[in-house]
C-alpha cells in the first residue's frame, strides 16, 4: 500500500469518497437488442440494426439482464422496486448512436442497500488501539440505488490505429447490460475503496451476476471525493474521477486527487465541482470540464419501452436462488468442516475454489486433508499449468480418488503430488494413472527392509541419537529410506520396519 | 380492364375470373405513378422493377393455386418513413441521402408475406412533422382534387396515391392527425388504428408514443382487409399489443341497430370551423340515424388543451428520436467541418428542413432542466386527462362522430408562414394520439368542390365499430365513389 500521509489520522482533513461503479452483466445477448455480447471481436463485429441505432429500430428488454440486476441488488441489501422506468439520457457522442442511452433516473429498480467490508486498522485510521494494535474492523457502506442501463460503444482516438486525427468507433460494446451501483459518501480512505470494491467484485462472481474483470472493462468506477477539516458535519465540494480500471488507478488517483484538493484548500483556494482525468505517467489528476460546461442530458421515461414490472413472487424467486456468499461461506467451513480461519479464508476467494474444494470434501470425506491438497498441492499444480481454478479438467472425484489411494498407502503423498499438473491439465483416473506410471507405493517388506537396513548401516551417529532418545531422529532417517526406493515406498511401512530394527 | 380507381374488391375480382394478371395491374399502376408524378407528386421512390418481378411471382402463386390471401397481388405503396430491405427510406429529408435499410418494417413484412405488391414509396412532410406535404426535401404533393391546394399530410402522398386512382390501398402513419387529415383532404377512406395495434417495428420514429401506422383504400371494407394484415402483436416492439385482431367485415352488418353514437359538443362548438364541413357532418350523423344509431351529446372538456399538450409531448419525443440523425453512421454527413461539433452542426442544419430544426428546438427546450417539470410532466398529466374525458365519454356510446379537419384543403403557402395556425388543424385528431384511440376519417360530402371528412373515433382495441359504422354509411351513400375528375 502507498504512503497515505494525506489521508493519516494526523491530517486537518477527512477524505469522503462515494462511488458509482458500473458492472457488466453476464448476458448472452446485449440489454435492448439480439446482438452477442462478446469481448475480443473484431470491431463491429456482435452488432445489430438495434445496436447501430438503424431508423425504425425499438429496444425489447433482455430479461435474463434484469434477473442478474436483481440478484445483484439482492446480494446488496437493496429494496427491489415492483415497478421501476427507464429514461433516456440524452447527448451527442460518435460511440452513442441514438444520441442517447437508456438508462433508469426517477425510478430505478432498487434503492437503499449496504455492502459490509472488512478494513485494517492502520488503513481506516480510526481503529488503532493504545498499544497501537491495529485491529481489522468491519464496517457497513450504504448503497444509495441500484440502476440497470446499457453500455455505450468505444471511441478509438488512438492516431496508429485511425491513421490521421481521426477517431474510430467500435460498437461491440454498445448495448452490453449494465448496472451502476451508487454508494452513499461512506468510504475514507483510497484502503475503503479498494476493501469496498474486492467485496463488490467477490460478491457479483459468487452470484454469477459478472465475470467482473476489470481489465475487460466489465467492472469500472467513477470515484466521486471531497475534503472537509475533521470534525465536520458539511460535506465539501466535491470533484468526480471518470472510468477508473484497474486497483491500483483507483488507488492513485485517489492518492493524487487528495493531494491535488490539500493543496488547494491549504493555500485558501476553493475546490471547483468538475470530472477529472487521471494520469497514470504523472500520477496526478487533471481538471477535464467543470460542472457549469457539463450536458443536461435531459432525461424523460423512454416512449419505447413499458414500464419494468417484477412481482413480488418474482423477486422473492430470485432471492432463493442467490448462492452462499463468501463471508458465510468462509465461516460454514470453519464451523462445519473444521476449517482454520486461515485455510476457510483461503478457499472462499472464489466461488470456483470453493465449490471445488466442497465437491472434494463432500467425495473424500475428510475436509481438513483436502483442504491441505487443495490449498497446497493443486493450487501449485495449477499455477504451474498457468490456469485458473474453473479451468482445470481435474474433477472433484478424481482428486478425491488421488488422496484416498495415499490414504490407503496404495501410493505416496510425493507420487500423487507429482502426478497432479497432468491430472489439472487433462484429468484421468488416478489408479490406472498411478498403475501405469508405476508411482505404486512399496510395500514389500524386503525392498523396505533391505533398504532400512542399508540407511542405519550408514548413518550409524544418528541411530546411536536415538538410543540416546532423540526420536526426532527417526524422521531424517526415513527421509533416506524414502530416498533410496525412489520416494515410493510406504511411509507408514517404512516408518514400521526402521522402529522395529531400531528397537531391536 | 382499368384499373384505375378499382378496389382492392374489385382487382381480386379480376384477378379471380382471369380478366387481369398481377403483372398487368401493377405495370398500370406504375405506369398511372409515372405519369402523374409531374402533377401529383405523390411518390418520392418508385420500385417499378421489383414489384413487377414480384408481381410474377404472384402470378405463378395464383396459376399453382397457391394464392396466401386475399391481398395476394394487390398494389400498395407505403409512406416513406417504413422500411424495406434493399430499399432506400428517406422520410423525406436530405438527411437520410443514400441510405438503404437492410431490413423490413413489420407492417411492411406483413403485407409481402400476404402477397400485396409493394410498388412504392410515397411522399410525406419530413420526419412526418407537418400537415400539408410542402414539407418534404423532394418539393410537395398536390391534392388531386385541385392542384393549387395540398394534400393534407403527413402522409399527403399515401392520401394522393389513393385518390388519384393510382393504387387502391397505401400505408401511412399517424402521430396527430398524419392518416385522417389527408384522407379527408383527398376524399378516401384513412385510419389510424389504437396506440400498440400495429407494430412500429421499422418505421422510423418522429414521437414514440403517439406514432402509429394506418392504411388508406378506396373503402371501409378494403381498409379494414389492410388493418388486419398489418396489425396483431410484434415481439420486436415493446408497446405492441398482445390482443387478437378480429376480422372485421364480420361485424359489417349493414345497419347500425344497438349502436350508439357520441357527438362532442367541444367539436363542434370549436372557433375556426368551417360551418359548410359541419353542415356535411351534420347531415351524415342524420344518415348514421337513419341506419339505427341512437346518437347522444357527450362532452370532452379538455379537448381546448389538446393541442399544446400534444405538441409538447411529439416535439420532446421528436427532439430526441431524431438525434440519432448526427452524420457518424448513415445519410448526409457535411462536407466542410472541422472537428466533431461543427460535424454535427453542419451535419444537421443542412440535413434537416427548417420545419424539424424548429421542433427538435422546442423539443429540446421543454425537456430541458429547470422546464421539464412546467413543459414536459405538466403535459403528460394533460394527457393523463385527455384520455379520461374519452374513457368517460364512452361509458354512454360506442363511437364518437367528429368533423376530421376543421376545413376543406387549403392552398399552398396558405399556412407555411404562421406554423401556428398549421398546428390548429390537427384540432379534431391530435386527441385520439393523446388517448390511444383508434379513428377512421371517411369522405361525407364536398364543399366548394373539395371532399369533407367524417372523424369516427372507438373505445380502445375496438377499430370493429367505427368501421362497421363507416361501412354502413359506406353502403347507404356514394360520397366515396366520387373522385378527382369524376363527373356528379
Amino acid at each position: 500500500m502507498a504512503d497515505h500521509a494525506s489521508q493519516s489520522p494526523d491530517s486537518k482533513y477527512e477524505v469522503v469518497i462515494g462511488l458509482e461503479t458500473h458492472v457488466h452483466l453476464r448476458t448472452a445477448s446485449k440489454l435492448f437488442s439480439p446482438a452477442p455480447v462478446l469481448y475480443g471481436e473484431e470491431p463491429n463485429h456482435s452488432v445489430h440494426p438495434v445496436c447501430l441505432a438503424l431508423p425504425g429500430v425499438l429496444p425489447v428488454l433482455n430479461r435474463h439482464a434484469v434477473e442478474l440486476a436483481i440478484r445483484a441488488c439482492l446480494a446488496t441489501h437493496c429494496t427491489v422496486h415492483e415497478r421501476s422506468i427507464f429514461a433516456r439520457k440524452n447527448y451527442f457522442y460518435p460511440d452513442l448512436p441514438k444520441g442517447y442511452q437508456i438508462s433508469q433516473f426517477e425510478e430505478p429498480l432498487a434503492t437503499k442497500g449496504w455492502i459490509e467490508i472488512v478494513i485494517d486498522g492502520a488503513d481506516s485510521g480510526e481503529s488503532v488501539s493504545e498499544k497501537g494494535d491495529v485491529e481489522p474492523t468491519n464496517k457497513r457502506i450504504r448503497l444509495t440505488r441500484i440502476h440497470m442501463e446499457e453500455d455505450a460503444g468505444k471511441s478509438i482516438h488512438d492516431e496508429g490505429i485511425a491513421g490521421s486525427d481521426a477517431t474510430l468507433v467500435d460498437l461491440n460494446r454498445c448495448g452490453v447490460p449494465l448496472v451502476e451501483i451508487v454508494s452513499e459518501p461512506d468510504l475514507r480512505s483510497a484502503a475503503e475503496v479498494s476493501a469496498y470494491l474486492r467485496t463488490l467484485r467477490s460478491l457479483l462472481r459468487y452470484t454469477e451476476v459478472s465475470h467482473a474483470d476489470m481489465e475487460l472493462g466489465q467492472l469500472r468506477c467513477d470515484v466521486n471525493i471531497s475534503l472537509r477539516i475533521r470534525g465536520e458535519q458539511e460535506y465539501g465540494t466535491r470533484t468526480e474521477l471518470k472510468n477508473l480500471n484497474s486497483f491500483r488507478f483507483i488507488e492513485e488517483a485517489i492518492e493524487a486527487e487528495v493531494k491535488r484538493q490539500t493543496a488547494i484548500l491549504d493555500e485558501g483556494g476553493e475546490i471547483l465541482q468538475a470530472t477529472l482525468r487521471y494520469d497514470p505517467e504523472r500520477r496526478e489528476t487533471f481538471v477535464m470540464r467543470l460542472k457549469e460546461d457539463s450536458d443536461d442530458y435531459r432525461y424523460f421515461p423512454d416512449p419505447d419501452l413499458i414500464p419494468l414490472v417484477v412481482s413480488a413472487q418474482e423477486i422473492e424467486r430470485i432471492r432463493r436462488q442467490i448462492p452462499e456468499l463468501a463471508e458465510q461461506k468462509c465461516e460454514r467451513f470453519q464451523s462445519e468442516h473444521g476449517l482454520s480461519e486461515y485455510a476457510a479464508t483461503q478457499l472462499t476467494q472464489t466461488r470456483a475454489l470453493s465449490d471445488f474444494f466442497e465437491a472434494t470434501a463432500v467425495a473424500h470425506g475428510q475436509p481438513k486433508s483436502v483442504a491441505n491438497w487443495v490449498l497446497r498441492d493443486v493450487m501449485q499444480a495449477t499455477k504451474e499449468c498457468d490456469l485458473e481454478i474453473d479451468a482445470i479438467a481435474l474433477t472433484p472425484e478424481q482428486l478425491a480418488n488421488l488422496i484416498r489411494l495415499v490414504d490407503d498407502g496404495k501410493t505416496t503423498a510425493k507420487s500423487a503430488s507429482a502426478l497432479l499438473p497432468e491430472l489439472v491439465r487433462l484429468g484421468g483416473d488416478p489408479v490406472a494413472l498411478v498403475r501405469e506410471r508405476g508411482l505404486e507405493a512399496v510395500s514389500d517388506t524386503g525392498v523396505i527392509d533391505q533398504a532400512v537396513a542399508d540407511v542405519i548401516a550408514e548413518n550409524p551417529e544418528n541411530v546411536e541419537k536415538y538410543h540416546q532418545g532423540d526420536e526426532k531422529v527417526i524422521n531424517f532417517l526415513m527421509g533416506q529410506v524414502m530416498k533410496k526406493t525412489q520416494g515410493k515406498a510406504n511411509p507408514a511401512s517404512v516408518r514400521e520396519a526402521l522402529a522395529r530394527v531400531l528397537d531391536q | 380492364m382499368s384499373t384505375a380507381f378499382a378496389t382492392i374488391d374489385e382487382l381480386r375480382t379480376a384477378l379471380d375470373s382471369g380478366k387481369s394478371s398481377v403483372v398487368e395491374i401493377v405495370t398500370d399502376c406504375i405506369e398511372r405513378a409515372e405519369a402523374s408524378q409531374d402533377s401529383i407528386h405523390a411518390f418520392i421512390g418508385l420500385r417499378a422493377a421489383g414489384a413487377i418481378d414480384d408481381a410474377k411471382r404472384a402470378d405463378a402463386r395464383r396459376a399453382s393455386g397457391e394464392v396466401l390471401s386475399p391481398l395476394d397481388g394487390i398494389p400498395v405503396a407505403i409512406k416513406d418513413n417504413m422500411v424495406q430491405a434493399g430499399e432506400p427510406t428517406t422520410c423525406a429529408s436530405r438527411i437520410l441521402e443514400g441510405f438503404v435499410s437492410p431490413y423490413t418494417a413489420t407492417a411492411v413484412e406483413r403485407l409481402e408475406r400476404a402477397g400485396a405488391i409493394i410498388i412504392g414509396r410515397t411522399n410525406m412532410d419530413e420526419f412526418a412533422m407537418g400537415s400539408s406535404t410542402e414539407h418534404s426535401h423532394f418539393g410537395p404533393t398536390r391534392n388531386p382534387w385541385d392542384l393549387t391546394r395540398t394534400p393534407g399530410g403527413s402522409s399527403g402522398g399515401s392520401a394522393a396515391a389513393v385518390a388519384a386512382g393510382i393504387v387502391p390501398a397505401a400505408l401511412g402513419s399517424d402521430t396527430g392527425g398524419s392518416i385522417r387529415q389527408p384522407a379527408a383532404f383527398c376524399g378516401v377512406v384513412g385510419m389510424k388504428p389504437t396506440y400498440g395495434r400495429v407494430s412500429r417495428w421499422g418505421l422510423v420514429a418522429f414521437a414514440s408514443s403517439l406514432d402509429q401506422i394506418g392504411a388508406f383504400a378506396r373503402t371501409a371494407r378494403d381498409c379494414a382487409e389492410v388493418i388486419e394484415v398489418i396489425a396483431g402483436h410484434d415481439h420486436r416492439d415493446s408497446t405492441s399489443i398482445p390482443a387478437p385482431v378480429p376480422h372485421y367485415a364480420e361485424s359489417f352488418h349493414g345497419d347500425l341497430n344497438g349502436v350508439t353514437l357520441g357527438i362532442p359538443t367541444e367539436y363542434f362548438e370549436a372557433e375556426g370551423v368551417d360551418s359548410d364541413v359541419l353542415e356535411s357532418v351534420r347531415a351524415a350523423i342524420g344518415q348514421f340515424e337513419k341506419a339505427g344509431a341512437k346518437t347522444v351529446e357527450v362532452s370532452l372538456p379538455h379537448t381546448r388543451y389538446a393541442i399544446a399538450t400534444y405538441y409538447l409531448i411529439a416535439n420532446a419525443e421528436a427532439s430526441s428520436n431524431l438525434a440519432r440523425f448526427d452524420g457518424v453512421r448513415y445519410g448526409h454527413r457535411s462536407r466542410d467541418a472541422n472537428g466533431l461539433t461543427q460535424m454535427y452542426r453542419k451535419t444537421r442544419s443542412e440535413g434537416f428542413g427548417t420545419e424539424v430544426q424548429r421542433r427538435i428546438v422546442l423539443g429540446t427546450y421543454v425537456l430541458s432542466a429547470g422546464y421539464y417539470d412546467a413543459y414536459y410532466r405538466k403535459a403528460q398529466q394533460v394527457r393523463t386527462l385527455v384520455r379520461s374525458d374519452f374513457e368517460r365519454a364512452f361509458e354512454t356510446c360506442d363511437a364518437l362522430v367528429t368533423p376530421t379537419s376543421p376545413e376543406v384543403a387549403f392552398a399552398f403557402g396558405d399556412k407555411t408562414d404562421d406554423p401556428l395556425t398549421m398546428y390548429l388543424s390537427d384540432i379534431y385528431t391530435a386527441s385520439a394520439n393523446l388517448a390511444g384511440i383508434p379513428g377512421v376519417s371517411i369522405p361525407c360530402g364536398r364543399v366548394g368542390g373539395l371532399p369533407v371528412g367524417l372523424q369516427l373515433l372507438g373505445k380502445p382495441l375496438d377499430e370493429t365499430t367505427p368501421l362497421r359504422v363507416a361501412d354502413a354509411y359506406q353502403r347507404a351513400t356514394d360520397h366515396h365513389l366520387h373522385h378527382a375528375g369524376s363527373s356528379e
